[in-house]
């Protein structure tokens, strides 16, 4: 079994505009090619009764997340997080960030780091 | 410092890079002249530490492998992309000698100055332009359709440009104890969260809104604003001045207007004559009386009173002037006429649009429009922020000025959180602006005369000093009142990006005699000019940047092979061409345009950006009860009439209708059912996607894997009913041409619309015609016509036009 972890990302998904912003943060930060990175957005259409719909976006963090060991060492925020134009993420440990979840539509990610 | 150092260069976005009208912070790591990573200032104002995508992969940029980086002349016929690179003397010489011979033998106005949108090349292309006499400066989009017509529309009512209020003028931006968030903000037209706004940080209304501000959203489109919206209001394509008139009509019928406001800020209380439907003038009155005054009831004593426009008072005292009514008046030869307010009047042209008529033209229902109507004017304050779709339709002032009337009659103008009136930092400007002193100076009257359009629009002889687009292309073919021979093509992808009818620009370039493209890569347009110049991104040149706030200068962080900046590359040029051009060196220039902040290059550059105090007549709020707005230092505005004009002084001159009103564009399933028959869905294009900048960055592998093919949004009921599925190739055609996206199927359009990407072009596909890098392939502009604009020149048919729909056999 894995250790448990103890820092993550909260994301307060009711802002994500699905801007790219942390998808190229990553990719910038670790050069990785595209295709590749340490966090994903993805955009849902949600259906909803009355032919009403909600326009969700969701950034996800992949097996590549090392919830940037090296800049947080620094004291600096993982660069998705520095750089989401909606401000809507949040790095740190999770028992924390746990009690920061004090709206809806927020989730918070323990990537795999 | 060793070698291999990384130095830390604190600069501004603009321009070449994420193309986009910029201002953010940057800060770029540099290491041996290169660009190993660049990141979002935490401390500038702008963006506090954020940063775009586009800004995000700007190493993938700068270091791209197939950026323009010599000189390049033409080696082949046009468009056989075939080159042979030359040295900047030998193209400075060529470029000279060619330009030069087209101005003995034509004169300087046969050449055009061709720009893509405002970004720093507007100052600095106006000054090589002017430098050579030509007053030929052009934006290549149909109508001048960006940004200049609502710029232009809210001149034309309260004679400054207004924008929504995002505590931009505050140090400490929406935390300041001087904002006031907004209740409600109106995102009309506006993807702003994928979009560039203009010079405005998009994601300010996110922020606000996590501050509580309610959102009302205008578009066609579930946007990410619309899916967040207390009211979205799912209108038809161009139909907006149908709305605003709507608006309009509800909020006077039910009083949620500020009257004070009205009575004392505009010229509401000012007579129009029954007889001839113009505005009571002094001169009407009395043998001596002066044209530029206006006339006014006053309701107590009962006489007319004269309004001094010169120094923006009564000329008598007045008791109270009456906002309404039907008054006798007896003109200096006698005459008796009918005279009534132009309150009366606007409420009268208000009240031509009932909520019942309007959701009629707009598709909307009723109660939503009530409800949007009293949400927006019941929040104190409240805000419009407007978009580009504004801009994209003939009747753009029209509807522009009545959404500017809105923010007016409600008390919004000025007021923290509301729209306010936005000026250059300092009155620190580049270049010939309309309301403002430019340091760089449009040529004289004469050589302006020669301007395209300066006859036939009084809009561009007043305030807008460009070439009207349609116009140029018009005069390319018809060399008429003059041939245009040469042109000068900087920052704009005309052909796939810009240039509507690209088959018919791509006629009239080779008609020329001799062209010059200014860019960082290689574009379908470089491939019709003789002389390609390579430029640089923002990372590679010193700067200013002059557009509102913050007054900022961009810093040369690093050199890529030969480039050089669109400014350095104008300002050799324009040395060349005019003999008494008086600056020495760039900078020289630069200090010149920002003496009126009392800084130099150098000083604000140690700074970084500046932000005007309180008080400076270019930083809110009410300066026009402070006498902030006007030369003379008046209370008022900077119109003729120092008022704010619900009836414009300007439009009547011009023979245009002087109140906003509703026009149906011309090509949409009402204006045209005939075509609409084989046509049926609206057609709207120009959509922005959050990691391109129009039609550049399709090479950056970064970006592209987020947006990788050109699509075309389609209701799945729309798709099914042509047995169109998710990913499936699509022809979109109408009786210009059709072009093949790829259907992203998505209830977040309409069943009676599609929304097709724009400015695709395959920089992997090859240059040389015909392929032009796939441009015939899937750009959208091959449906989209040039000539349709407004009675003044702007606007165009960007958002609604007809199509139809049908699937690529075989694979496509």
């Amino acid at each position: 079994m894995s250790r448990k972890p103890e820092y993550g990302l909260l994301i307060d998904y009711e802002y994500c505009t699905g801007c790219y912003a942390c998808q190229v943060a990553c990719a910038q930060e670790y050069e990785w090619p595209a295709g590749m990175g340490g966090i994903r957005v993805i955009e849902i259409v949600e259906k909803l009764p009355n032919d009403k719909h909600y326009l969700k976006f969701m950034p996800i963090p992949t097996e590549l997340c090392i919830l940037c060991a090296g800049r947080t060492k620094e004291g600096k925020n993982p660069a998705c997080v520095h750089h989401c134009m909606a401000a809507c993420m949040k790095y740190g440990k999770i028992e924390e960030l746990a009690k920061e979840i004090n709206k809806p539509r927020m989730v918070l990610w323990a990537p795999k780091a | 410092m060793t070698h291999d150092e990384i130095r830390k260069v604190h600069t501004t976005t603009w321009s070449g890079g994420p193309g986009c009208h910029g201002g953010c912070g940057v800060i770029a790591h540099i290491k041996n002249n290169r660009l190993i990573k660049i990141e979002g200032d935490p401390d500038h104002p702008m963006n506090r530490g954020r940063l775009c995508p586009r800004c995000l992969a700007m190493t993938q940029y700068v270091h791209h492998p197939e950026r323009l980086t010599r000189p390049l002349k033409r080696a082949g016929k046009r468009g056989e992309n075939k080159w042979q690179e030359i040295s900047w003397d030998e193209a400075f010489d060529l470029i000279e000698e060619k330009f030069g011979s087209i101005r003995n033998d034509f004169g300087p106005e046969s050449v055009v100055f061709s720009m893509g949108t405002g970004r720093d090349v507007g100052a600095w292309i106006c000054m090589l332009a002017y430098a050579f006499g030509s007053p030929n400066v052009s934006f290549a989009l149909s109508g001048n359709a960006c940004y200049t017509p609502r710029i232009t529309a809210s001149e034309i009512v309260l004679g400054d440009y207004c924008i929504f209020d995002g505590g931009q003028w505050c140090a400490k931006g929406h935390d300041d104890p001087r904002y006031t968030v907004p209740e409600c903000i109106v995102i009309w037209g506006y993807n702003i969260p994928a979009s560039c706004p203009d010079n405005i940080f998009g994601h300010w209304a996110i922020d606000l809104m996590k501050k509580g501000s309610k959102l009302i959203t205008i578009d066609p489109r579930l946007s990410w604003f619309a899916s967040r919206s207390d009211k979205w209001l799912l209108i038809r394509p161009g139909t907006d001045g149908a709305l605003a008139m709507g608006f309009l009509n509800i909020i006077i019928q039910e009083g949620l207007y500020d009257k004070d406001f009205g009575k004392k800020w505009t010229n509401a209380p000012h007579l129009i004559r029954k007889d001839t439907g113009k505005l009571l003038r002094e001169s009407d009155l009395m043998p001596n009386g002066s044209s530029d005054n206006f006339a006014a009831w006053d309701v107590i004593n009962k006489n007319i009173v004269i309004w001094g426009s010169h120094h923006a008072v009564y000329k008598t005292k007045v008791s109270e002037a009456a906002l309404e009514g039907q008054f006798k008046i007896k003109l200096k030869d006698g005459k008796e006429i009918n005279a009534t307010t132009v309150w009366s009047e606007f409420c009268a042209r208000a009240a031509e649009y009932p909520v019942e008529k309007v959701a009629e033209i707009t598709w909307l229902k009723e109660r939503d429009i009530i409800d949007a109507a009293r949400l927006y004017a019941k929040s104190k304050p409240a805000t419009i922020q407007w978009g580009l779709a504004i801009d994209s339709t003939p009747a753009i002032t029209p509807t522009a000025t009545a959404i500017a009337a809105l923010w007016c009659i409600t008390g919004n103008l000025g007021i923290p959180g509301g729209n306010v009136i936005a000026r250059y930092a300092y009155n620190a400007v580049a270049y010939a602006l309309p309301g403002a002193k430019g340091v760089i100076k449009r040529p004289s009257k004469e050589i302006d005369e020669k301007r395209i359009g300066y006859r036939e629009y009084g809009l561009f002889r007043e305030f807008i000093w460009r070439a009207q687009t349609d116009k140029v292309l018009e005069q390319i073919f018809s060399e008429d009142p003059y041939p245009v021979k040469g042109m000068w093509i900087q920052c704009c992808i005309l052909i796939g990006g810009t240039g509507y009818d690209p088959a018919r620009w791509i006629k009239a370039l080779k008609k020329l005699d001799f062209t010059v493209v200014v860019d960082i890569f290689m574009t379908p347009t470089c491939q019709m000019a003789d002389v390609v110049l390579p430029a640089t991104t923002f990372l590679e040149k010193d700067s200013i940047r002059s557009w509102w706030v913050p007054l900022q200068t961009i810093n040369k962080a690093m050199t890529v092979d030969e480039c050089k900046s669109g400014i350095e590359i104008n300002f050799e040029l324009a040395k060349r061409f005019d003999p008494n051009f008086r600056w020495k060196t760039i900078y020289d220039l630069f200090d010149e345009i920002l003496e009126p902040s009392g800084m130099t290059f150098k000083e604000l550059q140690e700074k970084g950006w500046s932000i005007p105090p309180e008080g400076h007549p270019s930083a809110p709020y009410l300066r026009h009860e402070k006498g902030l707005l006007r030369q003379d230092g008046k209370p008022g505005f900077q119109k003729r009439s120092g008022k704010v004009e619900l009836y414009s002084t300007l439009r009547e001159e011009w023979g245009l209708e002087p109140m906003p009103c509703y026009e149906e564009p011309p090509f949409t399933p009402v204006s045209r059912p005939d075509l609409a028959e084989e046509y049926p869905l609206i057609l709207s294009t120009s959509r922005r996607s959050p990691v391109y900048f129009l039609s550049e960055h399709r090479n950056i592998p970064w970006l592209r894997e987020a947006d990788p093919d050109p699509v075309l949004e389609i209701h799945p009921d729309t798709a099914k009913s042509m047995g169109v599925g998710q990913g499936e190739w699509v022809w979109v055609e109408n009786w210009m041409g059709r072009c093949k996206l790829k259907a992203k199927v998505s209830p977040i359009v309409p069943r009676w619309m599609v929304m097709a990407a724009h400015g695709w072009w395959f920089p992997e596909k090859p240059g040389e015609e015909p392929s032009l890098y796939g441009m015939w392939e899937s750009n959208i502009n091959q449906l989209m016509l040039m000539g349709y604009n407004g009675k003044d020149g702007l606007g165009t048919i960007t958002k609604h036009l007809l199509c139809k729909v049908y699937k690529v056999n075989g694979k496509g």
